[in-house]
């Protein structure tokens, strides 16, 4: 849960909300390439969450590991409910939407690498 | 604003700011169910009234969050009456909780004005009640 995945996955996250951020406070509703660019970061959420599941199988699960399966499902489908809503929405608030679903997903990153360093019984 | 002001009276209360503010409320009724989930499961007799007001906070943004999703007369009532009980709730508890540690053993999402999750939780309700506000039927809507 902590390798460059997790990484690239906040910095990609983090660098794109700016771009939707900075796209909705100059007005701009999102554009093609900006829905596109949001399911290639959910691609790479999606395999953070494979990667995770499958170490979920190896030795060093955590020890809470309802939370852990919870927040891996919240964070697998977070940029996809977040683009179906700014689908909904061809407005600056639309790039707002995906600013902030993509703020929220370092967070989930982090509190995912939180509760899986705490492993054993 | 250009296309705030452009925006008509009757334009769903869901969708523009409206459709964000669902986002945001869906993250919360998620994260303060969730959390209030977990602490009553594991360790409900550690600290009941502060779980119990987990709860409630969870039970309180699913409200909001339907009423904003649901719109109309009745979902717009629904999301002012959650937003009001909302606001009085995170203002209270952080008052409590700032002022005396022994009734809130542990956090709940309005501890310490929501400090927790960014006090996102204490901003939240006034600019949820001000978008209700915003949309107030017209005079001559009103039956």
């Amino acid at each position: 849960m902590n390798g460059p995945l997790s990484v690239t996955t906040i910095i990609a996250a983090l660098v794109l909300a700016v771009w939707y951020l900075l796209r909705s406070a100059l007005d701009r509703p999102p554009s093609r390439i900006d829905l596109i660019a949001a399911a290639a970061l959910s691609v790479l959420v999606a395999i953070l969450t494979v990667v995770a599941v499958v170490n979920l199988f190896g030795d060093s699960r955590p020890s809470d590991t309802a939370t852990f399966i919870g927040y891996l499902i919240t964070t697998f489908a977070f940029i996809p409910v977040g683009g179906y809503l700014a689908r909904l929405e061809p407005t600056r608030w639309g790039s707002l939407i995906l600013g902030i679903a993509c703020l929220v997903i370092p967070v989930l990153v982090l509190r995912l690498q939180q509760i899986a360093s705490v492993t054993g019984a | 604003m250009p296309e705030a002001s452009a925006r008509p009276r009757d334009a769903a209360l869901g969708s523009g700011l409206g459709r964000v503010l669902l986002l945001v409320y869906g993250i919360f009724a998620l994260s303060a169910s969730a959390r209030a989930l977990v602490q009553i499961t594991t360790h409900f007799s550690e600290a009941p009234l502060a779980y119990l007001l987990s709860a409630l906070a969870g039970l309180i943004y699913i409200s909001a969050t339907v009423g904003l999703a649901v719109g109309g007369a009745r979902g717009r009532m629904i999301a002012l009456v959650s937003c009001g009980i909302e606001l009085l709730g995170v203002l209270t508890v952080g008052i409590l909780s700032v002022a005396d540690t022994g009734d809130f053993p542990d956090d709940t999402v309005w501890s310490h004005f929501g400090s927790g999750y960014g006090y996102v939780p204490l901003v939240l309700p006034f600019i949820g009640l001000w978008w209700i506000w915003r949309h107030r039927p017209a005079p001559e809507d009103r039956p």
